[in-house]
């Protein structure tokens, strides 16, 4: 831990020991507020979580993480707000990605943030502070005008996917403006991790968080758990936990492929891919019985280490994704009906991504560097150098060429990991339910998912219980992208656009 | 030309044949198998363990409607709980998913409380509308791909549709959230008579590890009868396809 000498915050690593709650500098809101908004002027810095603890006297710490990229350190700090306080000024004009925190603190303690342009709900939680506020009578923003109209979309979509409402108001074919309304798919879970303590339940908890990032959100979980009460992993886990990450990144970077491909019409790009998708999940069944990976990352340990006959199934898998990939990408990127729909479409420019706080392949094909592997070294990705592939169209085809191109790097990775496993193959312990949590103590934990960064924190009380529970899926910042990429587009460019990102609905909901 | 016959070359075939004598890895978790030698301490023991009040502390047996498949029970006792890679599980009678120490056959379905309407009209095609109720996605891929290149249920005239005029019956996944309470009784209203319910996996079932969560609301499951369970976490593609082609009589 590295105090700064002002007070102002603590820097702490990722994936590292928890942190004494006493420890997290609690500044004056205008302080607080002035610290938002002078750090996130410098683009190597982000908000990766800022939300509101209830305190003992029922007031309200603020809790403000920011990842600095430039020395790989997340740094912290707070502000509490009297119970009596009802409005406080708003940063969100000045550094507009925390408009999303905002709005979720607003919703939950029902704080008025004073300028905030549109404090809109952002999932209608149970426990919100205005209950009279549904998402059945959710007044839409609308434009009056003779010209305009309105498509209204979902929650219910025509495709076999999660619930969530889309509102067009369009110029003839030309989407003027797309407001997107989600909280259907809202279950509790963050108040789940404090009502069910139990290690194991915490587990599966964290697995349904998004099923789609099954591995991902697990492992987020796991560090968490381990930086709380200081267990140490061997290395022969991070190496097999990486590994499963990446495969988890190889099958939905492919099934996403397909999934373009399909809203094109293009059925020679989509089978394939479809065919090559359940190859990878299928080697992860083999790995653990469960084609999304439930079960196999657990704090401590692992109830399915990897064995020669699975490290070989992996080996084999990654030759023939490598080349069958390889060559239906070379002809989907090469076919002109596929350029035509995907090339500058949809676009997100690099100052709108910083703009709004986006994170992994959608930063990253708006041209910047951010890729937590990379920048917050988590699990074996600490001593295992991965080159981030970076595109700067802003496009469909950025982020189609973008799962292209991660995939190979996905499955250098896990050749590589593959190589050091066998050297130095140990015994992998059994998982850790009985574990106990440093009292009063603060961590956060970052993994860089398919979809970008996933940040798990909390807090715990006195008897080293947790009292606070916080969960960033990284679709939380990149739904704004989807927003601002349809704009003065055809509304028949939707689904590409939709698709391109394919953003969680339940990991925003929670 | 060429480059896309080379490609086709190599997908080859990729369709299941037999879809209901396909082989899956060892470790896949489906239907347990429980000693009828399981002592007192050890159902207990296995009880204690479940993170989902699966197992029964009184007879020992697991309900697969509340099961999350994490078999941690199983880790806790080996000798006495096995989860085999039979995935099919899907039944048409609640009561059939709980498996009680000793059972040792295939679940199947009900013949005698299948709805007579469902054979008559729905054997040769079935359009199903699909509504996730606060589910994690990962039984909405399972169900998508179920109608993938791989298992190819399409075969069988049964698919999913965009629209509940065009449906006859829906496939629920997901504990239910409030949020999407009105969303979910609306689409099973627009579906015209006669209509099925197809609860899959283990959320939509029983809620699973969300239950006690004030943020779900499960009242439209007790207001209409249901026609198929299929457990699971998530439901996987040949165990709602098997359900499908028992309780159609295929």
């Amino acid at each position: 831990m590295i105090m700064n000498i002002e007070r102002q915050y603590i820097a702490l690593k990722n994936n590292a020991p928890s942190e004494a709650l006493k420890n997290v500098p609690v500044l004056s809101y205008e302080a607080f507020r002035e610290r938002i908004i002078s750090c996130l002027q410098d683009e190597n810095k982000h908000c990766v979580s800022y939300y509101g603890v209830k305190t003992d006297d029922n007031n309200l710490r603020l809790i403000c993480c920011f990842a600095d990229d430039s020395d790989n350190s997340i740094q912290i700090f707070s502000a509490i707000i009297g119970k009596d306080i009802s409005s406080l000024d708003s940063a969100a004009v000045e550094s507009p990605q925390v408009h999303i925190f905002e709005r979720e603190i607003h919703e939950n303690s029902g704080i008025m943030f004073r300028g905030h342009p549109w404090l809109k709900p952002v999932r209608f939680a149970h426990n919100r502070a205005d209950t009279l506020k549904t998402i059945d009578n959710y007044p839409f923003y609308f434009i009056h005008s003779e010209e305009l109209h309105e498509v209204g979309v979902g929650p219910v979509h025509a495709g076999v996917i999660e619930p969530g409402h889309f509102r067009f108001i369009c110029n003839g074919e030309k989407v003027h403006h797309l407001e997107i309304q989600l909280g259907y798919q809202h279950r509790g879970l963050e108040e789940l991790f404090i009502s069910k303590q139990d290690a194991l339940q915490s587990c599966i908890l964290s697995e349904s968080i998004a099923g789609d990032t099954s591995i991902g959100h697990s492992l987020a979980h796991s560090q968490l758990i381990e930086s709380l009460s200081g267990m140490e992993v061997s290395e022969g886990l991070q190496i097999e936990r990486c590994i499963a990450l990446e495969l988890e990144r190889i099958a939905v970077h492919i099934g996403d492929t397909a999934a373009l491909c399909g809203d094109i019409a293009y059925q020679l790009g989509q089978v394939v891919c479809e065919a090559l998708r359940t190859m990878v999940i299928n080697t992860t069944q083999l790995w653990c019985g469960n084609r999304f990976g439930k079960g196999l990352i657990r704090p401590g340990g692992s109830n399915y280490p990897l064995n020669s006959e699975i490290s070989d199934a992996i080996v084999d898998l990654t030759t023939a994704i490598s080349k069958r990939f390889g060559e239906v990408t070379d002809c989907i990127y090469l076919t002109p009906g596929v350029l035509t729909r995907f090339d500058e479409i949809g676009v997100v420019t690099k100052k709108q991504a910083h703009i709004i706080g986006a994170v992994g392949p959608s930063a990253r094909t708006c041209g910047i560097m951010r890729d937590t592997r990379k920048s917050h070294p988590f699990q074996y990705f600490k001593k295992y150098n991965i080159e981030p592939v970076i595109l700067d169209s802003g496009d469909v085809l950025a982020r189609g060429m973008i799962r292209n191109l991660e995939v190979h790097e996905s499955l250098k990775i896990i050749r590589d990991l593959l190589k050091t496993w066998s050297l130095e193959k140990g015994k992998i312990e059994k998982p850790v339910y009985s574990y106990k949590l440093k009292p009063e103590n603060f961590s956060v934990s970052i993994v860089e998912g398919w979809r970008g960064e996933i940040c798990h924190s909390a807090v715990t009380d006195k008897d080293g219980k947790i009292c606070h529970y916080k969960i960033k899926d990284p679709s939380f910042h990149n739904w704004m992208a989807l927003a601002l990429a349809v704009r003065n587009q055809e509304i028949s460019d939707f689904p590409v656009c939709n698709k391109s990102f394919n953003l969680s609905y339940c990991g925003h909901d929670l | 030309m060429f480059k896309e016959l080379k490609i086709l070359k190599h997908h080859g075939k990729q369709y299941i044949e037999d879809l209901r004598k396909q082989s899956i890895s060892p470790l896949f978790r489906g239907r347990p198998l429980i000693s009828e030698k399981i002592s007192e301490e050890e159902i207990n023991a296995a009880a204690a363990v479940c993170p989902v009040r699966a197992i029964d502390s009184r007879t020992g047996s697991i309900d697969l409607g509340r099961c999350v498949f994490c078999k941690e029970c199983a880790f806790l006792l080996p000798e006495s709980i096995e989860f085999t890679n039979d995935y099919r599980m899907a039944c048409n009678d609640r009561n059939d998913l709980i498996i009680k120490p000793g059972d040792k056959s295939s679940l199947v379905i009900n013949e005698m409380k299948i709805r007579k309407e469902i054979r008559d009209l729905f054997k040769g095609a079935l359009k199903l509308r699909q509504v996730s109720a606060g589910g994690d996605n990962s039984c909405e891929m399972e169900l998508s791909a179920s109608c993938n290149v791989n298992f190819d249920l399409g075969r069988y005239g049964v698919e999913f549709v965009a629209s509940p005029r065009h449906a006859d019956g829906i496939v629920i996944t997901g504990p239910i959230s409030v949020n999407m309470s009105r969303a979910l009784e609306i689409t099973y209203d627009a579906i015209p008579e006669p209509k099925i319910i197809v609860l899959a996996g283990t959320d939509a079932i029983s809620s699973g590890i969300f239950e006690g969560s004030p943020a779900i609301d499960r009242s439209f499951l007790e207001k209409h009868h249901i026609d198929l369970y299929v457990p699971g976490n998530p439901a996987h593609p040949l165990t709602f396809i098997n359900g499908i082609m028992d309780l159609l009589g295929i």
